[in-house]
């Protein structure tokens, strides 16, 4: 009697280890910028009203909800405040950028799949080499190769394809660039992983039935990596829509970023309270399509019963 | 109804040999196709007919070039040499998809992400059939294959021998000139196996096709084929009936293939008309045996002899028995509808001989150590030469 029951314990004790990690990285710090951002700015240290005083006991927490506020949404949310456009300014360039990874992620991780098997593993070593050089470096890189006068401009012209240097570097492109070139591994290697576990015999049976091989991979290779597609496009999506590095490093002044404008209101203007609620957007704007994902996987694993 | 249905195919296959008329014109002709993979050359120049409405098997080990040729119908190998034609048509550079040949997978290839009715379709969908022709096809064939009620669901949520089913209805759902079916029943069970394999010709009969079957199982292509091409090392060694190639094999190879058999080396003594006296070094008489070749006294041969052809006695037979080996038993595989027993002769060499179990009593059963007499007539045996 008591074997299942302390082996019950020590079940619940190995879950309890990834719960308590989330718990005490995402949910605590989350529910510390949700609280911030239920504040109002004052000029002190910490600079924003304390909300919550457990030292009062009940009156402290009865204080606490009467105090809430929500003016910081009100002001992010404001249409003359520039947020809502940088909201979906970032969504934009994630989505295009999401796509442009799909479209130049697909042919790579399709490729090394078909690839012969021995050199499969030094393909995946390839993709995942640029993580051997600090991301910081490498998106400064850029800079080098996108400027007026950089390499890329240089080779163009040396080559007689241009008279005047094309403006890449400050623009929107610059941007998309910079999203692609750093997220495609993350695209690829879930595309990889899903085309590599395919079956060759089912484009076979495909072509038997008499279906010509362009038609075979629409019909047959492209339904079956779908998971593959949806992890790609989510791990590149999520993260990109907010980017702050890549569009402070290559955009321009009017490329529109939430990350960016998080930051300046966190710096700039040192509202506390006003980014944080910008966070909370941030993460209520992403939470629908990790919930998205979340049903295709259990539909996942339903299916693989 | 299902009776009436029996006798004609019985009808059908009692007198179906197109192979011995010479006026018939071949469906599928391998015209002397070699191919090569790199060195290794996995089908060496095989020239071979099959006709419509015929289900041959190609039989072999494994690697023995049986799937590669039935590949190169398909369209998925091109052969390095000679050609390949279909009702006269030269497929050569012919691509899978345009080929009338529709191939059942060993693994069944369903799409796993299609329900049962859309894989079934699929076929008729590329031939661009109408809607509801589609429709009707789907269903003509579920009912073919006794799956109405699965039409909706994905191939994961049925059965290994549902799936195998499904992928057999997917295969003819285009009306192919020619069925391939790659080791079919290979992940099914031995009765499951059984049943299908008399269910295969019933509907091959049905449907009037022309089905080639490639099967490393012995006990499935007799059962289930008109014609049987044993194969070995890339070469056809063997094409004839059933019975032809267990009870006249052409080589020591098929013989050793095809069922249990004891192939004993002698010596040709003599030649009397069709008999020939053979000498060989298990018994110090030599044996009479019928045999319509050409041997000459002095040719080294082999009698393949199979268990079930020999009788085995405890008693000493008659000068006029025929020929005999004397021995003891050394071992007996009991099998319920017979029984194997492992005769070692005088000179160490152990034969084989089985004996159906007749009667439930036996009075004095032969058992371990008894001296025995094994006995056959000058018909049991095949004298081979190679």
């Amino acid at each position: 009697m008591a074997l299942p029951g302390s082996r019950g314990i020590g079940r619940r004790l190995v879950i309890a280890v990834p719960f308590f990690w989330l718990l005490l990285l995402f949910v605590v710090p989350f529910l510390i910028v949700l609280k911030i951002s239920l504040s109002q700015d004052v000029i002190a240290q910490p600079p924003y009203t304390p909300l919550l005083d457990l030292s009062q006991g009940w009156a402290g927490l009865k204080d606490f909800f009467s105090q809430l506020n929500f003016d910081n949404y009100g002001y992010v949310l404001d249409w003359n405040n520039e947020f809502l456009n940088a909201y979906g300014s970032s969504l934009i360039i994630a989505g295009v950028s999401t796509l442009l990874l799909l479209l130049v992620g697909y042919p790579i991780a399709y490729g090394m799949a078909r690839a012969p098997r021995s050199i499969q593993p030094t393909l995946v070593m390839m993709v995942i080499l640029p993580f051997w050089t600090s991301f910081l470096i490498r998106v400064y890189a850029w800079i080098g190769i996108l400027s007026q006068d950089g390499l890329l401009n240089q080779a163009l012209t040396a080559l007689g394809i241009i008279d005047t240097p094309l403006e890449i570097l400050n623009t929107d492109l610059a941007v998309y660039i910079g999203i692609v070139y750093s997220y495609l591994p993350f695209m690829v290697l879930p595309l990889y992983s899903a085309l590599e576990k395919m079956d060759g015999t089912l484009l076979e049976a495909a072509e038997d039935l008499g279906c010509p091989p362009m038609k075979a991979f629409w019909l047959v290779t492209f339904p079956l990596s779908l998971p593959g597609v949806a992890a790609g496009a989510l791990l590149c999506f999520i993260p990109a829509v907010g980017e702050f590095v890549i569009p402070d490093l290559l955009g321009g002044s009017d490329t529109l970023m939430i990350g960016k404008s998080l930051w300046t209101e966190f710096t700039v203007n040192r509202s506390w309270t006003a980014s944080s609620a910008v966070a909370v957007l941030l993460l209520i704007v992403l939470v629908v399509p990790i919930v998205i994902y979340q049903n295709i996987q259990a539909r996942q694993l339903e299916a693989g019963k | 109804m299902a009776k009436a249905r029996t006798q004609t195919i019985g009808a059908v296959r009692r007198t179906f040999s197109p192979w011995t008329d010479p006026s018939a014109t071949p469906l599928i002709r391998f015209e002397n196709v070699v191919k090569s993979f790199g060195a290794f050359t996995a089908v060496n120049h095989v020239s071979l007919d099959i006709y419509e409405r015929e289900f041959f098997a190609l039989l072999g080990p494994s690697g023995c070039g049986k799937t590669t040729l039935m590949r190169m119908l398909a369209g998925f190998e091109e052969p390095t040499e000679g050609r390949i034609t279909l009702a006269g048509q030269d497929l050569t550079g012919v691509p899978p998809y345009e080929r009338p040949v529709n191939m059942m997978f060993q693994s069944y290839a369903l799409f796993p992400h299609m329900s049962v009715a859309d894989n079934i379709a699929f076929g008729p969908k590329q031939a661009g059939m109408g809607k509801g022709e589609i429709a009707a096809r789907v269903e003509e064939m579920l009912a073919l294959v006794k799956l109405e009620s699965f039409a909706k669901r994905k191939p994961h949520q049925l059965s290994g021998g549902q799936r195998q089913r499904v992928a057999l209805a997917r295969a003819v759902a285009n009306r192919p000139k020619v069925l391939l079916l790659d080791e079919p029943l290979g992940a099914l069970d031995k009765k499951l196996r059984e049943e299908t394999q008399f269910e295969l010709m019933d509907l091959q009969q049905s449907l009037g096709m022309t089905f080639l079957i490639v099967t490393h199982d012995q006990e499935e292509a007799m059962t289930v084929a008109d014609r049987i091409a044993v194969m070995n090392h890339g070469v056809l060694v063997q094409v004839d009936p059933p019975a032809t190639i267990y009870e006249q094999p052409a080589t020591k190879y098929v013989a050793d293939f095809i069922g249990d058999v004891n192939i004993i080396a002698c010596k040709v003594e003599g030649c009397f008309g069709s008999d020939l006296r053979l000498a060989t070094s298990l018994t110090p008489h030599p044996l009479q045996v019928t045999h319509s070749g050409d041997q000459k006294p002095g040719d080294e041969v082999w009698l393949a002899i199979r268990p079930e052809k020999m009788r085995i006695s405890l008693d000493a037979p008659d000068a006029a028995a025929g020929n005999c080996f004397e021995g003891e038993i050394w071992d007996i595989g009991y099998l319920g509808d017979l029984s194997v027993y492992h005769v070692e002769l005088p000179c160490g060499t152990r034969i084989k001989v089985s004996q159906p179990n007749l009667s439930r009593v036996v009075e004095r059963p032969i058992t371990w150590e008894d001296k025995v007499y094994v006995t056959f007539t000058p018909h049991a045996g095949v004298v081979l030469s190679r």
